[in-house]
This record gives structure tokens, sequence and C-alpha cells, in this order.
């Protein structure tokens, strides 16, 4: 699906710039953003290098096991096929912690290092049932405190900029609760189908 | 708060480390060196997503896609500004954030558009880009139901900050 979406992106944009004149910005465009994508996994590296070096610390330590026992009644529902006590379960709930903080960049590591652990559990490259409810949860946001947003109202000379925080925690919980109906609906799809993983 | 925040974890990660005899820079190096390769692995996926996104954008065939949409909404009575906002926020963080940008510097961030466009930026995240990253840097290529699932879960997300700002500030 996501090789329909990127080709027809590529080709409906040409097309559509070859009909009205705009193939100088679609030019200019390519080339703004394949430099700023490089900008961007730079300093997602440095991000990334930091995070996963203080992270594999807290793993050392025990902390993220610590946290994962913390919270298994919950995980343990939300994520029935990863074992227990198992690190991906740490690195997921250390990902969900700094996402409801609004600590992006810390979460992203996190994230991804808990995708990695749970590759090494299914050891296929199709994504297994816990990562699509892993990817699910991070799609609709976990966000307490949406910080960026907040410092845009100032900007703009809100009489209240936090007056949203209330109103995001609800539609954030209630996409992140649907996310999670929607994500064991298809599963039971799958499973129907007999092609669960 | 949050200035708080990534100063007290790592101390915590740190003293915890020590207590327990656990070699703190030695084990940091040794973790963080995945990151590079991560970021490295990263890079043809964000780059080959973005490029992608940018072309179409600058071309202008999103905003008409978004002109096209727009009579929809006046049958749900929905402020038909706010839609723009709704369609590309599973696709393109930064296009997102500079629509919501416009919205409140427009309507006025206590306006009801600018309290929807607030609501629905800090209550939603970019889906593609989410399934993009995490996926692009462990290297699964079948993602499964896993775009499918994201998009409708946007969707639902969409529609309740919709009907909650409408009850709490309409």
């Amino acid at each position: 699906m996501v090789n329909l979406i990127w080709v027809f992106l590529a080709v409906s944009g040409i097309c559509y710039a070859a009909f009205n004149g705009t193939m100088d910005k679609v030019n200019e465009a390519i080339f703004l953003t394949i430099e700023e994508s490089v900008m961007i996994t730079l300093s997602l590296a440095g991000v990334l290098v930091f995070w996963l070096g203080l992270m594999k610390i807290a793993e050392e330590a025990g902390l993220l096991s610590g946290l994962a026992k913390l919270f298994k009644p919950i995980v343990k529902r939300i994520f029935p096929d990863i074992p227990e006590n198992d690190p991906a379960l740490g690195y997921i709930l250390s990902n969900m912690t700094a996402n409801m903080f609004g600590l992006g960049n810390a979460a992203t590591p996190m994230g991804l290092k808990a995708m990695k652990e749970m590759k090494r559990l299914s050891g296929s490259d199709k994504a297994s049932r816990s990562m699509i409810t892993f990817l699910a949860i991070n799609t609709s946001s976990l966000t307490l405190i949406p910080t960026t947003v907040i410092a845009i109202r100032m900007k703009y000379g809100s009489v209240d900029p936090t007056s949203i925080v209330a109103a995001t925690i609800f539609a954030t919980t209630i996409s992140t609760i649907a996310a999670l109906i929607i994500d064991r609906y298809f599963y039971y799809l799958r499973k129907k189908a007999g092609r669960a993983l | 708060m949050s200035i708080w925040l990534i100063p007290a974890v790592i101390l915590i990660v740190l003293v915890t480390a020590t207590i327990k005899r656990v070699p703190a820079y030695e084990v940091f190096v040794e973790g963080s060196k995945e990151g590079i390769q991560i970021a490295v692995s990263l890079l043809p996926f964000l780059l080959g997503m973005m490029v992608s996104i940018a072309i179409f954008q600058a071309s202008g065939a999103m905003d008409a896609v978004l002109s096209l949409v727009k009579p929809l909404t006046s049958l749900f009575a929905v402020p038909e500004q706010i839609l723009p906002l709704a369609l590309i926020r599973p696709i393109s963080g930064t296009a997102a954030l500079s629509v919501t940008t416009e919205l409140i510097r427009t309507f006025g961030p206590d306006s009801i558009i600018g309290q929807l466009a607030s609501v629905m930026q800090g209550s939603t995240d970019t889906t593609l880009y989410i399934i993009t990253v995490y996926f692009g840097a462990v290297g699964i290529r079948r993602m499964g139901d896993a775009l499918k699932v994201g998009l409708l879960a946007d969707l639902v997300g969409i529609i309740a900050s919709i009907i909650i700002v409408i009850i709490l500030f309409g």
C-alpha cells in the first residue's frame, strides 16, 4: 500500500505541475527536500546516539525491566505476544512515557529500539502483531502536554494558551482507545483468515 | 517542569547504574553505537518519502485536492477552514504545523477555529512519517494492517477533536 501512495504522490505531482506550469517549484522542492532529509537524519542521529546510549545503561541497571514490571498488568493485555520481562517491553514503556510528557526527541530512539527488539522476537520482515499495535498507539499520539501548540498560541497572543490541554488529552485518549480497538479488530480479521503472525 | 524532566532522567539512570556497579560510560558507548546504524539505515526511507510528498505539495496538487474536498464540510456544519489540516495531518508533520500556525494567526488562537486547530494538532500524529521511520529503520518491508489502522485512528481522533471542541468552546 505504501508503494502505491509513494508512487501516486510523485507521479500525480509531476503531471499536475506539467499542466499548471509549476515545474520550477517542483524542481526546487526536490533538491531542498533532499538536503532537508539529510539534515533531519543527522540531527536525529545525534539524538539517537545519546538516548540509545543512556537507555542501554538504564537496561543494564535494571531500570527498564523495573518499568516493565510496574506496568505489567496493562502492557501484557496490550501486547500479549511479547514474553514477560522481555527488554522490548521496557523500551515500549519508555517510548510511551516520553511521548506522554512531550519529549518527542527522546521518544523516537526508544520507539526505534522497541521496534528492533520486536523484530528480534518475530524474526521476519513482516510487521508482527505487536508492531502494528505499537504503531497504532504511536500514530494516535499520546501527548498529554502539546508544547509546540502551546508555544504557537502564546506567540499569537492567546488569553489562555493552555486552554486546549484538557480537550487535547480527552481527544488523545479517545483516539488511542479507538486505535487499540481498530487494531484488535484487524487482528481478529487476520486470525479468521488464518494470516495471523 | 519539562526543563527538569530530561536532566532528572539522566540523573536517575546514572545514579542507579553507579549503585548497581554498571560500567556506565562503557555501556553508554556500546549502546549509542546502535544509534548511528539506525540513523544511517533510516535515511533512504525518510528521504524517499519526503521527496514524494514535496513534489505533490510544490506542484500545487495538494491544494487542488484540498479545494475539491472543501464543499463537503458544509454538509456537517464544521468550519471548512479546518479541513485542510485534517487531511494533511496524517501525511506531513511540517505541512500540518504550518497550516495550524496559519489558522491560529488568521483567526486568532482563542477563536473556535484556532482552538480546533490546536486540539487537532496536539491529539493526532503524522502516521505516514511514523510508519516510514519505525518500519524503515528496522527493515520491515511488509507492513500488514499498520497503515489502515493508523489512518482509521487518525479519522477517529479528528472527529473526536471536532466534537470535543464544539462541546467545550462552541
